[in-house]
């Protein structure tokens, strides 16, 4: 934090200074595990990031659901993504640009994701799994926005999570 | 397992909560879904008394059933059903934000005893035949004052706190504090009850999981307010909760000895 540390170091007291926001690009790498079920479904999946007991309100960076379905008729299920529906999707408008995407087989799926302007800290990059007749997973990765990679994994509706962050 | 005398539902409730005695049998308000989204949504309300939480066994009338919108309007209760062990209706949620549903009763009723003998007054009375029903050599007057109210919450795309929720200042009631639904098991849950619009501080709080059926203890937790008359809930699991409470005040009624005002809410918790 070049601008606090310059702030600190002249010695001049200041008042509220305006937040220091920085932006980051993720490459991430989300593992669709292969299930044998009777029925399959790919999964819905919802990526966002947010503050752990901060005050940033959480920001969807990526939802994947049925984009093939007339009258956008796929978002009447995203809520299953239970999480990330409480923690603001239920306030979004879908489709929305740069955000929905199509849901993804079995396997890697690659995706390289950019944060926009957020405030300097501490945060999870947050992947939610939720699959018609399955069940639902959330796997929750800390990460840094200066630079970093981070690995989580799911154990039944996620897989390997790996997410590379620079900024 | 006492096989109580199949009352009118809320005579029944009264009764209970007149023995003073923790209620055996609970009144609800249960709602298939607390959660909803998209432009509106359907869901079914049932209404009932029962031990088993949520099981139905007997029904309460529709009557005093009231349903209000997130702005604050009422919404009719449209094509109810009050069948042998349940009460039931569909309510179509057309706002987004939280509606609240109603149950609300109360009365009086009361005894007295004539020489040496319990005499109990006519259980539909009215506070005004109360004077002129109590013989002049009667001793040992207890009229008891008695108001209910049972509630759920059902919301329709994100939370709201609105004129929905504006307490009515009458008997015990809750507000919420930050919201009163989309509850999850890692968040503590706040509420404040009210005895006639004033915090009612230092009374019992019950909440009983549902599912009792399934396990060999009640698993009841209980609670109580603070000064300001909130108290604070860790849930413990995700699934419907009951969530119940009383509190003695003083009478309103010309003539009654005693007030019991009761409240009980149907409250679903998910997972984070």
């Amino acid at each position: 934090m070049r601008l606090s540390y310059s702030l600190a170091l002249t010695g001049i007291a200041v008042a509220a200074p305006a937040t220091v926001t920085t932006a980051a690009t993720i490459d991430l790498t989300v593992t669709i595990p292969k299930l044998t079920v009777a029925e399959y479904h790919k999964p819905y999946v919802a990526i966002f990031v947010e503050q752990p007991g901060g005050t940033v309100a959480p920001k969807t960076l990526a939802v994947w659901y049925d984009l093939g379905k007339r009258n956008n008729a796929g978002t009447k299920w995203v809520n299953e993504m239970r999480t990330w529906w409480r923690k603001g999707g239920r306030t979004m408008k879908l489709p929305a640009d740069g955000i929905s995407g199509a849901t993804h087989a079995p396997g890697p799926a690659k995706v390289t994701l950019n944060t926009g302007d957020l405030p300097v800290g501490k945060y999870d990059l947050v992947v939610e799994a939720s699959r018609e007749g399955g069940g639902r997973e959330v796997v929750r990765l800390p990460i840094n926005l200066a630079g970093g990679t981070a690995k989580a994994s799911g154990t039944n509706e996620l897989g390997a999570v790996t997410a590379v962050v620079k900024k | 397992m006492i096989k109580t005398r199949i009352l009118a539902a809320l005579g029944a409730v009264s009764m209970l909560a007149m023995s003073g005695a923790a209620q055996a049998h609970h009144p609800w308000i249960l709602p298939s879904s607390t959660m909803a989204d998209g432009q509106d949504a359907w869901v079914t309300i049932d209404v009932g008394v029962s031990e088993a939480l949520f099981a139905p066994e007997r029904p309460a009338p529709l009557t005093n059933v009231k349903v209000w919108a997130p702005d604050g309007s009422e919404v009719a209760v449209e094509g109810g059903v009050t069948s042998k062990q349940r009460s039931s209706f569909d309510l179509h949620l057309t706002q987004q934000g939280t509606y609240k549903i109603t149950n609300t009763g109360g009365g009086v009723m009361g005894g007295y005893k004539q020489n040496g003998e319990m005499k109990r007054l006519p259980r539909d009375i009215t506070p005004d035949k109360i004077a002129s029903s109590i013989p002049a050599d009667a001793t040992d007057v207890r009229i008891n004052e008695m108001s209910s109210r049972v509630e759920s919450f059902v919301t329709l795309g994100a939370p709201s706190e609105g004129a929905a929720f504006k307490p009515t200042g009458k008997g015990l009631e809750l507000e919420p504090v930050g919201h009163m639904s989309d509850f999850v098991t890692d968040e503590p849950a706040k509420f404040r009850f009210l005895a006639d619009g004033k915090p009612a501080a230092n009374i019992a709080v019950t909440l009983i999981p549902g599912g009792t059926r399934y396990r060999d203890a009640r698993g009841e937790i209980s609670l109580t307010t603070d000064a300001n008359g909130v108290v604070e809930i860790k849930w413990p699991e995700a699934g419907m909760y009951w969530l119940g409470a009383s509190a003695k005040g003083a009478p309103t009624v010309q003539g009654a000895t005693e007030r019991r005002m009761s409240y009980a809410a149907t409250i679903e918790v998910l997972t984070p």
